[in-house]
This record gives structure tokens, C-alpha cells and sequence, in this order.
């Protein structure tokens, strides 16, 4: 299966830019359907990232986080060519990992 | 016999995947029991904080303490918002020591919508994208040096982001 996640790094030298973007439909659980029934909360609540072995940059998410969510953020370091591993974990438990290459 | 053998390896599978569903849906329960105190400061899912209907209580809940205004907070988002399931909000700290930064929509069913942790060497910036249910004050808030800053700005949203 295709990876969830898609990330770009990309080195200045001094600091490493991170965008990511993830597949998910992020259901807050306050939300009805069509037939008027609530779609059960269905969301990532933890997004990290790791940099030569140590995290970087740790998101916390609630209902409250849009549809296919994005996240920017930068950090001093990295090389490029250096391997940022990404993970999430949703309310029910399901993972998803991907390693980019910083650019 | 190959039948059998196909059977069986089947069987084996779902027992094994049976047992994944059961040892991650026991780990969830784990952490949903852990009190929350001081959840920012290590990497427990703040899992009550993400609960609370108000400001006041999510943050206290996520930090144990409040926060003051500052203008060395930057929150950027939209005077209006078209779209209410989709909202830009990036906030950024000319403060040292940044260790957190977590974002709140106060008239959200739940105040709280996200919370990073800033490591020594990540710079205190992140862009996102939030929902709305309707025009409600946004507030960042910062933690620097074990202190709280806040900054709040009301975006007006003329569709709501959270459904009927």
C-alpha cells in the first residue's frame, strides 16, 4: 500500500524546512452523516519526526485538525541526503511510517 | 493437503493479526488512563487536554498553569475564513527556550485542536490547518523558559467546518 504520508525536506545548510502532508480523514466525532448518524471520532493523535535517531518535532492533534492535515516546521541541522523518519498513530491505534531523504 | 495447509496459515494469520488489534487497542487504554499532569513535558498523548470543552480547562489540563499575552507570540490566520473545515494558522516565538506551542479554537467542541513540542535545536514555528465550527478567537500559546505566553486573534468563519 501506498504511503500515507508525504514529506520534503529540504537543507539551507544551516536549518532543514519540513512539510508534510498526511492521508487521513481525521473525523472529530462531533459530525453526522448523511442519515443523520455521528461518524465516530477517527483521528491522528500523535505525528513525530526523527532526525539521526532523535526527535525533532512531536504534533499532539485533536478532532480539531483539518481533513488530509499539513504541518510545517524547521529545524537547525540536518544534511542532505540524511534520512528524517516520520510516524503517526491514530485514536484506533493504526500506524503509518515513512522515511524521506533531506534534499 | 494443500487446502489444508492454505487453512491453516490463514487461521494463523488472523490469530496473529487478532492479536495485534488486541495488544495496540490495550496500549490506547493504557495511556487513556494516565493522569494527565504536566502532559507537555513528556510524550504521552495529552489525552484529557484534547477532552476539555474550554480554554481555561485545556490548558490547565495540558500545562498545570495560565498564560500571559504577549506580543512576542505571532499567530497568522485569516480575518475571514471562507471555509470553516479548512483554516490556515501558523504561529511563530521571538521568545528563547520555546518548548511547546500549542493552538486552541475557543468555540470548538473541544477547545484544544493542537499541541508540538519544540526540542532544543527546532525552531519555534509551525503552519497548520484547523477546523472551525463557527467564528471563534484562536489563541497559541508558548511555552518558554517554563512559562506560558498566549496570543489571541477571532476569525471570522462564514462556513462552518464541523458539519449540521
Amino acid at each position: 500500500m501506498a504511503s500515507t504520508i508525504r514529506v520534503r525536506a529540504t537543507s539551507s545548510g544551516e536549518t532543514t524546512e519540513v512539510q508534510a502532508l498526511i492521508q487521513h480523514p481525521m473525523d472529530s466525532g462531533f459530525v453526522k452523516d448523511a442519515k443523520g448518524e455521528i461518524i465516530p471520532p477517527h483521528f491522528i493523535q500523535q505525528l513525530t519526526f526523527e532526525y539521526d535517531g532523535k526527535p525533532v518535532f512531536t504534533a499532539d492533534w485533536g478532532g480539531g485538525v483539518s481533513k488530509d492535515p499539513y504541518v510545517k516546521f524547521a529545524f537547525k541541522g540536518g544534511k542532505k541526503g540524511g534520512d528524517l523518519k516520520v510516524s503517526w498513530v491514530d485514536n484506533k491505534g493504526a500506524t503509518d511510517t515513512t522515511t524521506a531523504k533531506i534534499q | 493437503m494443500t487446502t489444508t495447509d492454505n487453512g491453516f496459515t490463514a487461521t494463523r494469520r488472523l490469530i496473529l493479526k487478532g492479536a495485534v488489534t488486541v495488544a495496540l487497542v490495550g496500549l490506547g487504554n493504557i495511556s487513556f488512563g494516565l493522569a494527565p499532569v504536566f502532559a507537555a513535558a513528556n510524550d504521552k498523548y495529552p489525552e484529557d487536554a484534547f477532552k476539555q470543552k474550554s480554554n481555561a480547562d485545556a490548558i490547565k489540563s495540558l500545562y498545570g498553569k495560565t498564560a500571559e499575552p504577549s506580543d512576542k507570540v505571532k499567530l497568522d490566520a485569516p480575518e475571514i475564513a471562507e471555509n470553516g473545515g479548512v483554516v490556515p494558522i501558523s504561529v511563530s516565538s521571538t521568545l528563547a527556550d520555546v518548548t511547546s506551542i500549542s493552538i486552541l479554537v475557543s468555540e470548538n467542541p473541544n477547545a484544544l485542536a493542537a499541541s508540538y513540542k519544540i526540542p532544543p535545536g527546532t525552531i519555534p514555528s509551525v503552519a497548520n490547518r484547523l477546523k472551525m465550527a463557527k467564528t471563534s478567537n484562536v489563541i497559541a500559546i508558548v511555552e518558554a523558559g517554563g512559562k506560558l505566553y498566549s496570543t489571541t486573534k477571532e476569525v471570522k468563519v462564514t462556513v462552518g467546518g464541523c458539519g449540521g
